[in-house]
């Protein structure tokens, strides 16, 4: 015993040297050792000034301090208004600088930040904007708001690795670093990786087979094309686009009930799999309804901005929710396709960015003519599962203008959908952000310091748009390419991903985000070009494996000397386990399915009104349908998608987190879906006729997307083995197999079907089964 | 004993370890959180969530006792003879003056002032008046603090009852128990910091949400758990028919066997976490059914809380069952109680409301003082607001609703540091308006992070280039009711 906890505290302290060691060189760690020869503003001084300094000296008019802000530098140069006789900053002369004086002082009474704001700078920060002033304190754009330029490819030694141009930016800073990428991932790796990342399925043995035996040099390409032409691809790029959109099928809020939002959700994967140019895709969303001679797809498209939550709470303040609305897609706007945080000047001007409050309101005022009201209905029948303005999709409308729509009834089917007012409403801005305390009078506008309004636009959602889409926006190419960077590598490029404004982190490579943002635009915006690029670089081709060396150097991969391995998003964790079962219905869109969750869990939390008071669970294929189809229920979310960090789709949200908690493990260990899935594979394998050995070897395939090795092999059949003799003796089989609706085969040996069930349990349970390697 | 401490410390560490490397992020974690940790002295400032604990905690735990709808102030903690005497007179403007009410009275044509239904007396040495539908409440009266003069920003549910948990009426921003769970951890590593019970009672309900006990930004580890007393009392802990404990250790010896295989190739620490988190489910699946596990309690405590607390899903278990959590170091027991939505037959409802809760709530303070636990944990009871002097609907003697009110309101709280025996804060005659002592939401807040060690302008995370706190950008401690 002893031994043990011996042996484990050395370990433990191993480990913790080795952290040590490694905190030196992440990236962000860099700047603790050395201070870079020439300061850079963008890179080296402003994080430190936006992160300490801008919340009272910054773009806020009304918190600041001292009549003194940092961020602008003719401001800063100027003589202070409390002491005329100096300078906040001095260029070349860090003694005769305020800034300086005030943040390296002794006495606390005199030192900046003051205590009270508990924010504190450390020596290393000081240091820099001591250097910073010394070199003449020049200021620089933020770079997120200079439209991006085509960067020349870098120069490498080790051509030979390059496939295209993402590739040279990645080795660039491998080489400088003395880092070498890791060689390719071997076949059968790559190809469920590049499945999971395109289809969110993993490959069928037959795609396995077909993939090893084709030695051609492009075989790797072949698959790619033939994975991105799967219908499963349209499905796969949506998932990440319902966050984005906060997706549901319910209102939200008090009584939460049903919505039929779904055939947006169809839209989406449809307009996917079209290959929908970018600027496309998003101007109908944001305008289909005011485009020329709009179309029902068109108007379709717009359900985006009505997919927010709506309340039925009798007795609410009608303006408030409507103001509420308006909020949510104006948020959702600057998120979305910008990655500004636009919200934090809701109530103020923003603290950190240069957005006031005004340009806040100038940017709500494209969004606040709809037709619709804070409270339509309460509660009630089928004209309440959608609001006002809304369209309806007819029987006739699927057979000809949106046949991608899966309606499977003939009842009614409407969708909230976006429409304006035929007069102006007026836009005030909203005195701390209050539905009814009225300010200013404003007109709809953009924020000046990303680009300004042309008067060429129509002042609408449609000049919105083309606003959105002019080559010299700064952010709208950058914040997609980086996110569908996020979805491959698991970081963005820019890791908030939400947030390029001077809070947020700056792009690891920032010469390959400009390239891929101009390249992508210079493409007319073609998304699976774009996804093409990225996933036949030699940088995702890369093994998964983790030297110590690497893990030493760049713990958090932020280089990418190798693939990153990290856990699947909770859909494709159900997606994995019906497809490798056999049990998966590859039926696209259509209504949201209820599989099976535990009792009680709508039922304990309802108010008790409306559809959805009560979990009413489905039967036959709906059980089988993929993760992106299950019902989402604001208030009372799917339990297992909770538990692997879905969005619960409150609101607008562009990056999930990724946890490991051992609620996932009670998941993966007694969810009747992978209990269920277990037996239904383990009959079929059995009913073949092959080895106990062969089928363990199936199995493992089917789930893991490889072959087993030596040692896989025994210790599961050993297991095998051992459970064969386990449920002989205790004759506890039919219990285990009661799992699931799916039927047992008549004529089967129950007490093999078990033990072979619990093999195929484990082999779902594996670190790796769930984890893109 | 040197036995003990190596195996504490050990554990202490260990647990520390891996719930850092449960981060998901693995390694990047681990370079800024773990090593003060395991080795004291040194921190950063800058990768800690700073203020931690910046003075002695009071209170070491919190149990929650949410009455979820609302209940009325004016039929339990906040006596008004006032009403009653101008029973069906108008609500006088200069009162009122101008406050907004909800869509279901505000065109109402006249708003009738209406006085409880039930009396009032006096009670212990506080000689505080409390109605006579809280009678257990009444005899624990010299343990708790009432505080009369709440007020809220919002007058809807959903958003009042955010702005309780998470210090704002919109967004996904975490709840105060996950704050207490990322600022100060788990006491003990076969449970969750945050637990969460639900039940409901016969009034008009409210729903409760998820979005309710949120993690927000926070990680996902942080997320409020919900429990009950029932067959499965955490979703997915019970293992299948038919596969005994010791089949599933072995099961779980097999994989992790496997997976040790995969760590051999790809070297990432992430593939130690997950066996370690199965590990913990594998105790968890121990710990839980025995703390909730109510069969076994003795038959004077069965009798303190009342012989509902043995029915699963009532509020009675429910406090019983907090207690056995929190006693076993959970940090933040939450519960909700629904029905407390009196837009109607107050006076009836209202009777039934009270009867479910009343005895357990005061049970749950006896039996922590009677276990010396009562010091370190605070227990609080209340709604979200408060509701309207005036009647909603038609008056009559016995029948009469009240809308909801943010205005002013009561709840109470006790134990963990705050003075027993006390009333705090006064509303005027009407019972309309706060007219001594304020509390705003987010003063109620910082008092609880305060009881806990921790400051509330100082617990911060940031999230989308700002730092969050629970209480937004306002409160201030209430010093007055602390002992």
């Amino acid at each position: 015993m002893y031994r043990r906890l011996f042996y484990l505290m050395l370990a433990l302290t191993g480990i913790t040297y080795a952290i040590q060691a490694c905190n030196n060189s992440s990236t962000s760690q860099v700047a603790e050792e050395e201070i870079p020869d020439i300061v850079s503003y963008n890179f080296d001084v402003r994080p430190i000034l936006s992160d300490k300094c801008f919340i009272c000296h910054g773009p806020d008019a009304n918190k600041r301090e001292a009549g003194l802000r940092l961020d602008i530098a003719d401001e800063a140069y100027k003589a202070l208004k409390e002491k005329p006789s100096a300078h906040a900053l001095v260029p070349f002369k860090p003694q005769e600088s305020e800034v300086f004086l005030r943040i390296s002082s002794q006495d606390s009474a005199f030192l900046m930040p003051p205590q009270s704001s508990n924010l504190k700078l450390t020596s290393h920060e000081i240091s820099i904007i001591e250097k910073w002033i010394k070199q003449g304190a020049k200021y620089e754009r933020h770079w997120a708001f200079t439209p991006p330029e085509k960067p020349t490819i870098p120069k490498v030694k080790n051509k030979e690795w390059v496939k295209n141009e993402i590739d040279y930016f990645i080795l660039q800073k491998l080489e400088r670093k003395g880092l070498k990428p890791n060689l390719e991932a071997d076949k059968e790796r790559l190809l469920k990786r590049v499945s999971l990342d395109l289809t969110g399925l993993p490959p069928s043995l037959e795609i396995m087979d077909k993939f090893m035996a084709d030695k051609s040099s492009n075989a790797y390409e072949k698959m790619v094309n033939s994975l991105m032409q799967s219908p499963a691809y349209g499905e796969k790029m949506a998932l990440h686009w319902l966050d984005v959109a906060r997706y549901a099928d319910s209102h939200g809020y008090q009584d939460d009930n049903y919505r039929s939002q779904w055939p947006w959700r169809d839209w989406v994967i449809h307009a996917f799999n079209k290959n929908m140019p970018y600027d496309q895709f998003i101007t109908w969303q944001l305008a289909g309804d005011l485009m020329p001679n709009a179309t029902k797809e068109q108007i379709l498209a717009t359900g985006f901005n009505r997919n927010h939550k709506i309340t039925e709470e009798g007795g609410v303040i009608d303006e408030e929710y409507r103001v509420e609305y308006v909020t949510d897609r104006t948020n959702t706007f600057g998120k979305a396709m910008l990655a500004a945080t636009l919200e934090c000047a809701h109530c103020h001007d923003h603290k950190y960015d240069p957005f006031s409050q005004k340009e806040y309101y100038q940017v709500y005022a494209f969004f606040n003519n709809v037709k619709e009201v804070g409270l339509e209905a309460t509660v009630g029948g089928p004209e309440t599962f959608a609001k006002k303005p809304l369209m309806e999709i007819s029987n006739e409308d699927v057979k000809k203008i949106l046949a991608f729509v899966n309606k499977q009834d003939t009842g009614r089917l409407i969708v909230s959908v976006m429409g304006d007012r035929d007069t102006l409403q007026k836009t005030h801005i909203l005195n701390r952000g209050v539905y009814d305390a009225h300010g200013e009078e404003v007109q709809a506008g953009t924020p000046r310091a990303l680009l300004s309004f042309s008067d060429k636009y129509p002042k609408n959602r449609l000049g919105l748009s083309k606003w959105l889409f002019d080559k010299k926006n700064p952010l709208t190419s950058r914040v997609f390419v980086n996110r569908m960077w996020q979805e491959f590598f698991g970081r963005g490029i820019v890791k908030t991903s939400g947030d390029f404004g001077m809070q947020g982190e700056l792009p690891s490579h920032p010469e390959l985000l400009d390239w891929l943002a101009v390249d992508f635009m210079d493409h007319g915006w073609n998304v699976k070009r774009l996804v093409k690029q990225i996933v036949l670089s030699s940088t995702y081709r890369q093994s998964a494996e983790i030297s110590s060396k690497k893990l030493r150097t760049d713990p958090e991969n932020i280089l990418l000397a190798r693939a990153p391995r990290y856990r699947i998003p909770a859909e494709l964790v159900r997606d994995i386990v019906l497809a490798s079962s056999g049990l998966l219905v590859k039926k696209i869109g259509g209504p949201s399915v209820k599989p099976y969750q535990p009792a009680g869990l709508w039922e304990s939390a309802t108010s008790g009104r409306g559809l959805l008071a009560n979990y009413r669970q489905d039967h036959g294929e709906s059980l089988y349908r993929r993760g992106m189809y299950t019902f989402i229920k604001r208030t009372v979310p799917p339990p297992t998608m909770g538990i692997f960090d879905a969005s619960n789709r409150d609101q607008c949200e562009v990056k999930r987190l990724k946890t490991n908690t051992p609620l996932q493990a009670l998941v993966m260990l007694n969810d009747p879906t992978i209990l269920e899935a277990s037996r239904v594979l383990a009959a079929k394998l059995l009913q073949e006729n092959s080895q106990a050995e062969a089928k363990i070897k199936k199995a493992f395939r089917l789930i893991t997307c490889r072959n087993p090795n030596e040692k896989e092999m025994n210790l599961l059949t050993s297991y095998y083995t051992d459970q064969l003799t386990v449920f002989k003796q205790k004759s506890t089989a039919d219990k285990v197999l009661t799992v699931g609706e799916y039927p047992i085969p008549a004529k089967i040996n129950k007490t093999a079907l078990a033990a072979m069930m619990g093999v195929i349990t484990t082999i779902y349970n594996l670190e790796e089964t769930i984890t893109k390697t | 004993m040197e036995k003990d401490f190596l195996e504490h410390g050990l554990n202490y560490n260990r647990r520390r370890f891996l719930s850092r490397l449960s981060l998901g992020l693995g390694s990047v974690a681990l370079g800024s959180l773990l090593i003060p940790d395991l080795f004291t002295g040194g921190m950063d400032d800058a990768s800690l969530p700073p203020g931690i604990p910046d003075f002695a905690p009071k209170a070491k735990r919190v149990i929650y006792l949410f009455q979820n709808g609302a209940p009325s102030q004016l039929e339990s903690f906040d006596y008004k003879p006032k009403l009653r005497e101008m029973m069906g007179q108008e609500l006088p403007p200069s009162i009122r003056a101008g406050q907004r009410l909800t869509g279901m009275t505000a065109n109402q044509a006249s708003f009738p002032l209406v006085g409880s239904y039930y009396d009032f007396k006096q009670y212990g040495d506080s000689r505080a008046w409390i109605s006579d539908l809280f009678p257990y409440t009444a005899k624990v009266v010299d343990d708790i603090c009432i505080i009369r003069s709440m007020h809220t920003e919002a007058i809807n549910h959903d958003p009042a009852l955010t702005f309780f948990q998470t210090g704002a009426q919109q967004g996904n921003r975490p709840s105060m128990g996950a704050w207490l769970s990322y600022g100060l951890g788990s006491e003990n590593k076969n449970l969750p910091a945050f637990t969460v019970l639900l039940s409901r009672g016969k009034g008009n309900g409210q729903g409760v949400y998820s979005k309710l006990w949120t993690n927000g930004f926070l990680d996902s580890t942080h997320q409020g758990v919900q429990f009950s007393s029932g067959e499965d009392p955490v979703l997915y802990l019970k293992d299948p028919e038919g596969l005994s404990r010791f089949e599933r250790r072995k099961m779980l010896d097999n994989l992790a066997a496997l997976n040790d295989l995969s760590y051999k190739e790809f070297g990432d620490p992430e593939i130690n976490a997950k066996v370690q988190q199965y590990e913990m489910a594998y105790r968890m699946q121990t710990a839980v059914p025995e703390i909730t596990d109510l069969s076994s309690e003795p038959d004077d405590i069965i009798k303190l809380y009342g012989s509902d607390c043995l029915v699963p899903g009532t509020f009675a278990a429910n406090c019983l069952l907090a207690r056995k959590l929190s006693e076993n170091g959970v940090r933040f027991v939450q519960l909700y109680h629904q029905g407390w939505d009196q837009h109607g037959n107050l006076p009836q409802e209202m009777a039934g409301q009270a009867k479910d809760v009343d005895q357990a709530s005061a049970a749950l303070i006896t039996d922590l003082k009677q276990r010396g636990l009562l010091d370190e944990t605070l227990v609080i009871w209340g709604g979200e607001f408060g509701r309207t002097n005036y009647s909603q609907g038609k008056l009559v003697r016995d029948n009469y609703g009240r809308d909801h009110h943010p205005r002013c309101f009561s709840i109470w709280m006790a134990g963990g540091g705050i003075k027993p025996g006390m009333v705090y804060g006064e509303s005027d005659e009407f019972g309309y308006n706060v007219i001594k002592d304020p509390v705003h939401v987010h003063d109620f807040q910082a008092t609880v992070l305060h009881q806990l060690g921790l400051n509330h302008e100082k617990l911060t995370f940031k999230h989308l280039g700002r730092r969050y706190r629970l209480t937004d950008v306002s409160g201030k401690v209430v010093k007055d009711i602390l002992t």
